[in-house]
C-alpha cells in the first residue's frame, strides 16, 4: 500500500522483494498477503519458481495479477486468512501491509499459522526522519515513504520496529532474521552488531523472518 | 458399447436431415429429437445411473466443437451451458439463427483461443436441442418422455459430459469452464472427476441454490404448469405449446439476469412508440414490450418441460450437501487450477457466493485465483462484452497452458 508504481514496473526489484527472495528457498509454496500488483510473485516465481498464490483487497490490483497468469484472490488479510489451513505454504509473507490492516496482532497470528515462516516487511514509524518531522512540526509526519496525510491514510495500524519485536513476543513468534534498509536502500548492519535502538532510529524499512516457537520450549 | 448415431457429414450439414435445408430455420422440436449438430447416442446396454436412482438409457449427448484436438488430446476445453444455453457456444443455432452465445468468448484470437484449444460443448443431458430430455421420444411408448423423465441433477448432467469426453477418448480436460448453471457443472467436474480437469474456470455461479434461487424458479415453474396448454406435461402429444406460461416464466427469470441499473439505464420509465400512457395494460413502458418480447422468442426455442426439469436441477444443487456438509471436502486434496469469477452487479448468484467456493479452495489450498468483474450489467454480465473478464481468461489460461506444455497460439498469417 505504500510502494507507489505508476502502472510500470521498476527496472529494480525493491530492496524489500530482494530480500525476501534472497530469504525464500527454491520451490516453496508461497502465500504473499497484500500482493499489490504481483511484483513479489512475480519475482519469486522468476528467481525461485515458487508455487506462489497472492491475497490483494484493491479488485483492479488482483484483476492485473491474474490477467498476468498469477494466482490471486481478491481478499482481506483482515477476514480471508481464517479459512487457510495449518501450515499450508512454507512462507506467509506480508509485504508493506500489516500497518493497513485493522488486526495486525491477529493477522500476524494467522500467518503463522498458514506458513511455517512468516516474513513481514513495514515501514518504521521509528525513523529519525519520521520522528524528526513530528517534533519540528507538531503534525503526523508525511515523508516520501508515507505519503498520505492523517486522515486518508490506509495505514491504521503504523509502527515503530521496537513496537514490532513486542508484537512478535506477544504472539509467540521467533524472529529468525530481521534486516533494516536505510532511505538509500542499503541494509544496515546485522543485530548482533548494531543495537535495536539503531535500527530503530536509522531504518526505513524492515523485514522480518519468523517462525512459530516449538510448544515444547515453553 | 458405444453406437454412434452419426456424425456430421464432410459437408457440414448432418446426414440425417435432409428435410432442412440450411436456409431454413428448424423448429425447435426438430432439433431436439435429430440435433443439427453432432450427437452420439450410448446404448440401452450403457445406460446412465442417475441420482435419482433410475438408470435412463439409451441416451443421447448432442454436441458442438470448435478447434483441432492435438495428437497428445491434451489441448480440449469442455463449455458448460447455463440453464436456456446450447451447444452451439461458437456456431450458427440451427432454430434461432442467431450466432454461437458466446463468440465473445471464443473463437480464433478470443481468450479461448480456438487455434490452440479444441473446444467442445454438449447440449446438457435434460436440454431440448438434441440431448436427451424430456421432449426426446421414450423407446419404451415411443411418445414423448414428458413427465415420464427423471428428474435429474447438475452432477448426471456431468455424468453424461463424462460418457461424451470418454467417447472422445480424452482423458484429462485443459479446462472446464462455464458460468451461471454451466459453473456449477465446472464445480462438479472438479469435486468428482478432479484428476481429468487441469484447470477449472467457474464463472458467476454458486456451491448452491440459496432459497431466492429456488423461489424466482418456482414461480417459473409455476407460470408454466398454470397454463392449460401445458396439460400435465403432455402438450406434445395433444400439439399444443404452453406459450404463455413458458413466456411469462422467462419474463420473471429474465428480470434476475439484469441489474435495476442496467434496467434503469436501458429502459427507465421511457414509454414505448406512444406519446403517452393509454390507461389500459398495453405494453405501454418499453420495459415492457422488452419482455414480453423476450418471452415470445424464448418460447419458439425452448421446450416448457425442459424448463421445469432444468430449473429443478438447480434447485437442487448443493455440492456442500454431497460431501458430509463441508464445500472444502468437494476439493480436498484437487489439483486442479481454479480461476472463480464473480460480478458486482449479479445479484442472482453474488459475489459472496463465489467468494464461498474460493474460501472452502482456501481450506484444502487449492491452486485458485479469484477475480470479481466490475460490472453492471448484472448476471448476464459473463455473456457480454467485459474486458476485465476477457483479460483475467487470457492470463488464466494462458499461465496454466505454459504450466501443461501447451504451446502458444499459432500466428494466424
Amino acid at each position: 500500500m505504500l510502494a507507489r508504481h505508476d502502472g510500470q514496473t521498476p527496472p529494480q526489484p525493491r530492496v524489500d522483494h530482494r530480500l525476501i527472495a534472497d530469504l525464500v528457498t527454491p520451490g516453496a509454496r508461497v502465500l504473499d498477503v497484500g500482493c499489490g500488483d504481483g511484483a513479489l510473485l512475480q519475482l519469486l516465481g522468476e528467481r525461485s519458481d515458487i508455487d506462489g498464490r497472492g491475497v490483494e483487497i484493491e479488485r483492479d490490483r488482483v484483476n492485473a495479477c491474474v490477467a498476468r497468469g498469477l494466482s490471486v484472490i481478491q481478499g482481506d488479510a483482515d477476514q480471508d486468512l481464517d479459512a487457510y489451513p495449518d501450515d499450508a505454504f512454507d512462507y506467509a509473507i506480508l509485504s508493506l501491509t500489516i500497518q493497513a490492516t485493522r488486526n495486525p496482532k491477529k493477522v500476524l497470528a494467522n500467518l503463522l499459522r498458514i506458513g511455517r515462516h512468516a516474513i513481514v516487511s513495514f515501514p518504521n514509524f521509528g525513523h529519525w526522519k519520521v520522528r524528526a518531522k513530528l517534533l519540528t512540526t507538531g503534525r503526523m509526519p508525511v515523508t516520501e515513504h508515507l505519503p498520505d496525510t492523517w486522515y486518508d491514510t490506509p495505514n491504521a495500524h503504523l509502527c515503530t520496529i521496537k513496537d514490532f519485536a513486542d508484537l512478535c513476543r506477544v504472539v509467540d513468534a521467533k524472529v529468525e532474521r530481521a534486516v533494516a534498509f536505510n532511505t538509500s536502500g542499503q541494509q544496515l548492519g546485522t543485530w548482533v552488531r548494531l543495537p535495536l535502538t539503531i535500527h530503530n532510529l536509522l531504518g526505513e524499512k524492515a523485514v522480518f523472518l519468523l517462525s512459530r516457537r516449538q510448544p515444547s520450549r515453553k | 458399447m458405444v453406437s454412434v448415431t452419426f456424425e456430421p457429414s464432410p459437408g457440414g450439414a448432418p446426414a440425417e436431415a435432409p428435410q432442412a435445408p440450411n436456409s431454413l430455420k428448424r423448429t425447435a422440436l426438430q432439433e431436439a429429437r435429430t440435433p443439427t449438430s453432432p450427437s452420439v447416442t450410448f446404448p440401452a446396454s450403457a445406460p446412465l445411473a442417475l441420482d435419482c436412482g433410475k438408470q435412463l438409457g439409451p441416451f443421447t449427448v448432442a454436441y458442438e466443437t470448435a478447434g483441432t484436438l492435438n495428437a497428445a488430446k491434451s489441448n480440449a476445453i469442455l463449455v458448460c451451458h447455463a440453464l436456456t444455453g446450447d451447444q452451439y457456444f461458437a456456431h450458427e443455432n440451427p432454430v434461432t439463427k442467431k450466432g454461437g452465445w458466446w463468440e465473445l468468448m471464443i473463437g480464433p484470437g478470443k481468450p479461448i483461443d480456438t487455434n490452440r484449444f479444441y473446444v467442445i460443448c454438449a447440449n446438457i443431458l435434460g436440454g431440448c436441442l438434441g440431448s436427451t430430455g424430456p421432449a426426446s421420444i421414450d423407446p419404451e411408448t415411443n411418445e414423448p418422455y414428458g413427465l415420464n423423465f427423471p428428474v435429474i441433477t447438475i452432477r448426471d448432467m456431468v455424468r453424461a459430459q463424462v460418457r461424451l469426453i470418454d467417447h472422445l477418448g480424452i482423458d484429462q480436460l485443459f479446462a472446464v469452464v462455464g458460468g451461471s448453471m454451466g459453473g456449477m457443472q465446472v464445480l462438479e467436474w472438479a469435486a468428482h472427476f478432479g484428476e481429468r480437469v487441469y484447470c477449472a474456470i467457474p464463472i458467476a455461479t454458486a456451491a448452491w441454490h440459496s432459497a431466492q434461487n429456488i423461489a424466482f424458479h418456482e414461480v417459473g415453474r409455476q407460470a408454466v404448469m398454470a397454463d392449460p396448454e401445458w396439460a400435465e406435461g403432455r402438450y406434445h402429444l395433444q400439439q399444443r405449446v404452453p406459450r404463455r406460461g413458458l413466456a411469462v416464466a422467462r419474463m420473471a427469470a429474465h428480470i434476475t439476469y439484469l441489474s435495476e441499473a442496467a434496467l434503469h439505464a436501458k429502459f427507465g420509465r421511457n414509454l414505448q412508440d406512444r406519446a403517452d400512457r393509454t390507461f389500459s395494460f398495453n405494453a405501454d413502458f418499453q420495459v415492457e414490450s422488452y419482455l414480453r418480447h423476450q418471452g415470445s422468442t424464448f418460447v419458439d426455442r425452448f421446450d416448457a418441460n425442459s424448463y421445469l426439469y432444468i430449473t429443478r436441477a438447480m434447485d437442487y444443487f448443493d455440492l456442500a450437501g454431497e460431501f458430509g456438509g463441508v464445500l472444502a471436502n468437494a476439493f480436498r486434496g484437487t489439483k486442479t487450477r481454479f480461476c472463480v469469477v464473480s460480478f458486482t452487479s449479479d445479484w442472482l448468484y453474488p459475489t459472496h457466493e463465489n467468494r464461498k467456493i474460493v474460501q472452502a479452495l482456501n481450506a484444502v489450498a487449492a491452486n485458485v485465483s479469484f477475480v470479481e468483474v466490475e460490472s453492471d450489467k448484472g448476471h448476464d454480465a459473463f455473456l457480454l462484452e467485459e474486458p476485465v473478464l476477457f483479460q483475467t481468461i487470457t492470463g488464466f489460461i494462458n499461465s496454466a497452458a505454459a504450466r501443461r506444455g501447451l504451446a502458444p497460439a499459432r500466428r494466424a498469417i
